[in-house]
């Protein structure tokens, strides 16, 4: 039993919009929805299957009320980041065992000039022994760069290349909250945040969100756009189990190989990647741990030329990634997904497109270093 | 001791009243499991490594080093009014690691691997966080 071939992504779109302040949430979802949905060439009765966070409301049902759906499916997964991938990969489960054919999953957000409260919802068994010292994602993931510094040599000026490489692509992006070109100097300048995190080793925060549609096989023949094929989904969670969190390495070490394994495909094989990308060091950990470069050889893969970029091995986050263009919510997972799928429609930006396209992944990720969900999706052409 | 640090009041529940009611004596309290023996952080009234709802409290050493740390300039919540303070965690000898800060030290003069004691700030009147201070500079 496997969701390899028997799903498609039939329908992608992200928000246009960074900054709302005159949308509800709820209406973000809606026009995030419809967005989607026209994208495909369907319309809310078609839908049986949603799929959303949960966080708004009543699980996901608010959102089903309020955009008036009565689906015969629902999930409301919720992982942090990479909780739309797992949607799509719940989603392909759902079809591939015919509970449902077409499967809507939104996100909306605002979180633009909102003051942060605390993470965790008080109750969590967690909470007690991580906000009362002021834990923050920032300081999270700099415990975690500052010890993959101290175990593998990694340097604040090959975490800056990250950034660099985003910004890059950010400036093709109309979207893109950042789109200014960057250097591994501005970087470095910029004010700390958390070290050795400064503040462009951080991802923007940003409203909006986005859709996706994932259909039966039979409804993406039907369709006139082009739909790109699921062929692989791994998911994981990663915590702190007995009380031992090692923070050099992220959930994809066990969600990429699921993912890989499914598809039948390797790392080599990958055409265009979107990498989560929460914090500079977030990519630098994940691709290592997907298995494009050896553990602890993360910096000097990114730092090295024309790594990420178009002409290189594995282009990443061409749309300019959260790092430059959008992280709604605190939750990048989405977006990730939808310019996978612009990549393998061969609709990305002209200036970013990669050749020949036929194989991406996408992945998620969702929480701190000490508690993470993880999500790996393979895609491929429709004629893949 | 008192590190200046904002002392949030934790949230204490059947689990974990035990260890903080120690902490209010200077005490850092750890948990073995009856049944494989294992040591768990944080307080649990099961065994996640075997499953056990057998489990004793134990007097830690209160002794570790430093696993990782950062200086936190953006401080959330509790301390969104703390121009910077450290984070870090801290492998105790007992081999769990806990999230902690790191108080009665420069960033500057910190290092992963430094030897770290627990001390204890007041926090309300049920409870007192344990922070680490340099080996070295506790008495």
């Amino acid at each position: 039993m496997s969701i390899k071939g028997k799903a498609f992504i039939a329908g992608a779109y992200e928000h246009p919009g960074r900054d709302l302040p005159d949308l509800s949430v709820m209406r973000i979802h809606a026009e995030c929805a419809m967005g989607a949905l026209g994208d495909a060439g369907l319309s809310l009765g078609d839908v049986d299957g949603y799929f959303c966070n949960g966080q708004l409301g009543f699980g996901g049902i608010s959102m089903a009320e309020y955009l008036g759906l009565s689906p015969s499916y629902i999930d409301s997964t919720f992982t942090g980041g990479s909780s739309y991938l797992a949607h799509v990969g719940h989603a392909a489960a759902a079809i591939a065992a015919g509970k449902c054919k077409v499967a809507l999953i939104t996100q909306g957000a605002k979180v633009r000039g909102v003051v942060r409260g605390a993470k965790l919802a008080p109750d969590t068994p967690e909470y007690p022994f991580e906000h009362v010292f002021g834990e923050t994602n920032a300081g999270i993931y700099a415990l975690a760069a500052r010890r993959h510094m101290h175990e593998f040599g990694t340097t604040s000026a090959q975490l800056a290349a990250v950034k660099v490489a985003a910004s890059e692509f950010a400036q093709h992006n109309p979207n893109a909250l950042l789109r200014k070109r960057v250097s591994i100097d501005d970087v470095l300048n910029s004010p700390m945040i958390a070290d050795p995190l400064h503040r462009l080793d951080c991802c923007v925060v940003t409203d909006g969100g986005g859709a996706l549609v994932v259909v039966a096989p039979e409804i993406a023949k039907s369709l006139k756009r082009p739909s790109v094929k699921l062929l692989g989904h791994g998911e994981a969670l990663k915590h702190s189990g007995d009380g031992r969190p090692d923070l050099t390495y992220t959930g994809a070490v066990w969600s990429g190989p699921r993912a890989f394994a499914e598809a039948g495909v390797t790392p080599a094989d990958i055409d265009y990647a979107s990498i989560y990308d929460s914090f500079t060091i977030t990519v630098l950990m994940t691709l290592e741990d997907l298995g494009f470069c050896k553990k602890g050889q993360g910096g000097a893969y990114v730092a090295d030329g024309a790594a990420l970029r178009l002409d290189s091995a594995l282009p990443v986050n061409t749309d300019g990634g959260g790092l430059c263009n959008n992280h709604p919510g605190y939750q990048g997972g989405l977006v990730k997904v939808v310019e996978a799928v612009r990549q393998l429609r061969g609709e990305a930006n002209p200036h970013v497109q990669v050749k020949d396209c036929a194989l991406a992944l996408a992945h998620g990720t969702g929480g701190g270093m000490s508690r993470m969900g993880s999500v790996t999706l393979v895609l491929g052409r429709e004629d893949a | 001791m008192d590190s200046k640090l904002p002392a949030p009041a934790p949230i204490i529940s059947a689990d974990t009243a035990a260890f903080w009611a120690a902490t209010k004596k200077g005490v850092l309290l750890l948990q073995r499991c009856d049944a494989c023996q294992r040591t768990i952080w944080y307080p649990k009234a099961f065994c996640n490594a075997c499953g056990s709802l057998e489990t004793t409290s134990f007097e830690a050493s209160g002794e570790g080093e430093i696993y990782s740390f950062t200086e936190v300039h953006r401080g959330e919540t509790a301390y969104r009014e703390t121009p910077s303070f450290i984070l870090a965690m801290v492998e105790l000898d007992e081999g769990v690691r806990m999230l902690t800060n790191i108080v009665g030290a420069a960033p500057d003069a910190l290092r992963i691997g430094q030897r770290v004691r627990v001390v204890f700030d007041d926090a309300g009147e049920s409870a007192a966080l344990p922070r680490f201070q340099p080996a070295d500079k506790v008495s």
